[in-house]
């Protein structure tokens, strides 16, 4: 059983005419704790701590009941490859490193050239890449220049904040 | 027909809100899930999750396939898109119609007709509406003449777009070229379809929308909403009714947008857009979206009625419930789309975990989230984390609801742009109301430049 906004409309009601600033309700499902603020608003932070239950999975053949003890959905950081630990740099190679986690995508669209490939000359604004998240593109740029040495990390691939994605010869070298 | 389980083939917030009327309507609601979403808000509160895929959304959100394999797993009668996603796809109304699954939304060549933004021209043109300026261009020359006759700025449009997608604006003659050539070459990558079109852009308009309903034979509206408060033609803050509109512009408007749903003897809940020139008091037509709004919710609660139950109605087969006169709009209602994003450096996007998410409660106020404690903000899909819908006996009391209920919310673990909702409901603009849809650039502009803003 949840609780329907009304219902938490109703409880308040009854809060405003008592001497009490908290209440917490936990049920099996869910929990609501509702506070009184310092402006004599109320605030309620709710949980559901029901379980989802997996009746099926339409492309896997598991059984529903396997399915239902599958661990949880991965979070973003656990999916997130452990790349920031990738070998050492050869020496005096720098690194371009992934501002945010998010797709890496090496060409503006599919199709297209790619922005660098390895022995590419770049400045540190040239842009290397693209890191997709949240339906939003966003450049990355060399960040130093010099020469493209290595490139890391594949097309249309996952990479974590702050992965190393490619590496850059500074020239002079 | 009575709808007995149906299938929610999307995520987040609006995944809960069908959630909702599903249950009150004694409907089984069976979430389909991505691998990302397996322990999501709405995977708990809904009846049965199926799998849908991978977290990756062009293999579970975004696959006709999937979801017609998901609604035959759960032995769903009915699909309800959301919005975004495969909300307004035709093939996959078209695969409901096959396996005689009910689509829940207009129909297939609905969809068609408004999906192609040139269609949609014609078929406004066609049932009497305004549009700009504008039409198709095949190539950078043709482009150059017809920019020339209707004057810059001009916006260059994917026909395929919508939604605020696939929209550029060439202020001068010299960039026109260039951006149509790239604009072409995106369009087809990002919607299979490389024409575009132009349109005059006014630079000081107003964005207002029109709520429809319709049952196919009747359409009638709900009133309009004000999104003018967006920055890269995506909304931040919607409002109903729109500010400051005249009642004979507001009358026009709203007329107009009933004209068009009946001109296409429309089905569904759906929405007309329009930019509005207060100076000239001129109204043209933007583009329809054929689904639910994120921003429905400032309607509903002006209305009283509740749009997804009423798209459940109608696509269980039934008349219009509810006629013109029955619509009593009374009060006003303002929505905070508090996104997962920061937005003193850039709007970056911050996907990662929610470790607190508190939420004011009161009269008059709503709130549509889809995280607690927990809940992790995956980076494949969209920011939207919660919608606070402030209500009030006329606008001013709406904002002072609002300042007070912005004040009680409490998000951590990603940076969000509730501060950006503190900071602009506290602008004298804001306050006045009827601000156009560069008022968010020019109130951002002092912050980038580093001039900071109290």
């Amino acid at each position: 059983m949840e609780l329907t906004s009304e219902d938490v409309l109703d409880i308040l009601r009854l809060l405003d005419g008592l001497p009490y600033n908290e209440l917490t309700l936990e049920t099996a499902s869910f929990r609501l704790s509702l506070r009184r603020s310092a402006d004599g608003g109320w605030t309620q932070a709710t949980e559901v701590l029901a379980k989802p239950t997996v009746s099926a999975d339409s492309r896997d053949p598991t059984p529903a009941s396997t399915a239902a003890e599958a661990a949880p959905a991965s979070t973003a950081a656990e999916a997130a490859p452990a790349s920031t630990a990738a070998e050492p740099a050869a020496a005096g190679l720098i690194d371009v490193r992934a501002p945010l986690l998010g797709t890496f995508y090496r060409a503006p669209r599919p199709g297209a050239p790619p922005f660098v490939t390895v022995g590419s000359e770049v400045e540190p604004d040239t842009v290397v890449c693209i890191i997709e998240t949240m339906k939003l593109m966003n450049s990355v740029t060399a960040g130093t220049a010099g020469t493209v040495a290595e490139i890391l990390a594949s097309n249309a691939q996952f990479a974590g904040q702050g992965s190393v994605l490619m590496r850059v010869k500074p020239p002079g070298d | 027909m009575i709808l007995r389980r149906i299938l929610i083939a999307n995520r987040g917030e609006i995944a809960v809100r069908i959630l909702r009327t599903c249950r009150q309507l004694g409907i089984e609601a069976v979430l389909a899930a991505s691998d990302a979403d397996r322990d999501s808000v709405p995977a708990r509160l809904a009846d049965s999750v199926v799998r849908l895929g991978p977290a990756a959304p062009g293999s579970s959100y975004l696959s006709v396939e999937a979801v017609m394999a998901a609604a035959r797993a759960a032995g769903a009668d009915a699909i309800h898109p959301g919005y975004g996603f495969l909300s307004e796809n035709p093939v996959l109304a078209r695969a409901c119609e096959a396996a005689g699954i009910v689509f829940i939304g207009p129909a297939a060549p609905q969809l068609e007709a408004v999906g192609d933004k040139l269609t949609a021209r014609q078929h406004a043109t066609a049932a009497g509406l305004p549009v700009a300026e504008g039409g198709e261009v095949a190539d950078a020359p043709e482009a150059a003449r017809l920019a020339t006759e209707i004057g810059f700025p001009v916006l260059v449009k994917a026909v395929g777009g919508g939604g605020g997608r696939g929209l550029r604006l060439v202020e001068r003659p010299g960039e026109l070229a260039g951006t149509v050539e790239f604009a072409m070459a995106e369009a087809a990558a990002a919607f299979g379809d490389q024409r575009v079109y132009l349109e005059r852009y006014l630079p000081a308009g107003r964005h207002i929308e029109v709520q429809l309903l319709g049952d196919g034979d009747r359409v009638i509206h709900l009133g309009d909403r004000d999104c003018s408060v967006q920055r890269r033609y995506q909304k931040l803050i919607e409002e109903a009714p729109a500010p400051g509109l005249d009642d004979h512009l507001r009358r026009a408007i709203r007329g107009a947008a009933a004209d068009f749903g009946r001109h296409l003897r429309y089905r569904g809940a759906g929405t007309v857009e329009f930019l509005v020139d207060p100076v000239r008091r001129a109204f043209y037509f933007l583009e329809m979206n054929a689904r639910i709004q994120v921003e429905h919710p400032v309607t509903e609660v002006i209305s009283g009625v509740d749009l997804v139950a009423e798209q459940i109605w109608i696509a269980e087969g039934n008349p219009l419930r509810i006629a013109q006169d029955d619509v009593l709009l009374t009060g006003h209602a303002i929505e905070c789309r508090i996104n997962a994003e920061d937005w003193t450096d850039g709007f970056r996007p911050c996907p990662g975990t929610v470790a607190a998410a508190v939420f004011p409660v009161g009269p008059g106020i709503r709130v549509d989230a889809h995280i607690q404690p927990g809940t992790p903000v995956p980076p494949w899909y969209d920011s939207l984390l919660a919608k606070l819908i402030v209500s009030g006996q006329d606008r001013a009391e709406a904002v002072a609801r609002l300042r007070a209920a912005l004040g009680r919310c409490e998000i951590s673990g990603v940076a969000t742009t509730l501060g950006l909702h503190e900071k602009l409901t506290a602008s004298p603009e804001f306050e006045a109301g009827g601000v156009d849809t560069a008022y968010l650039e020019r109130w951002l502009s002092p912050l980038a430049a580093g001039g900071g803003r109290g």
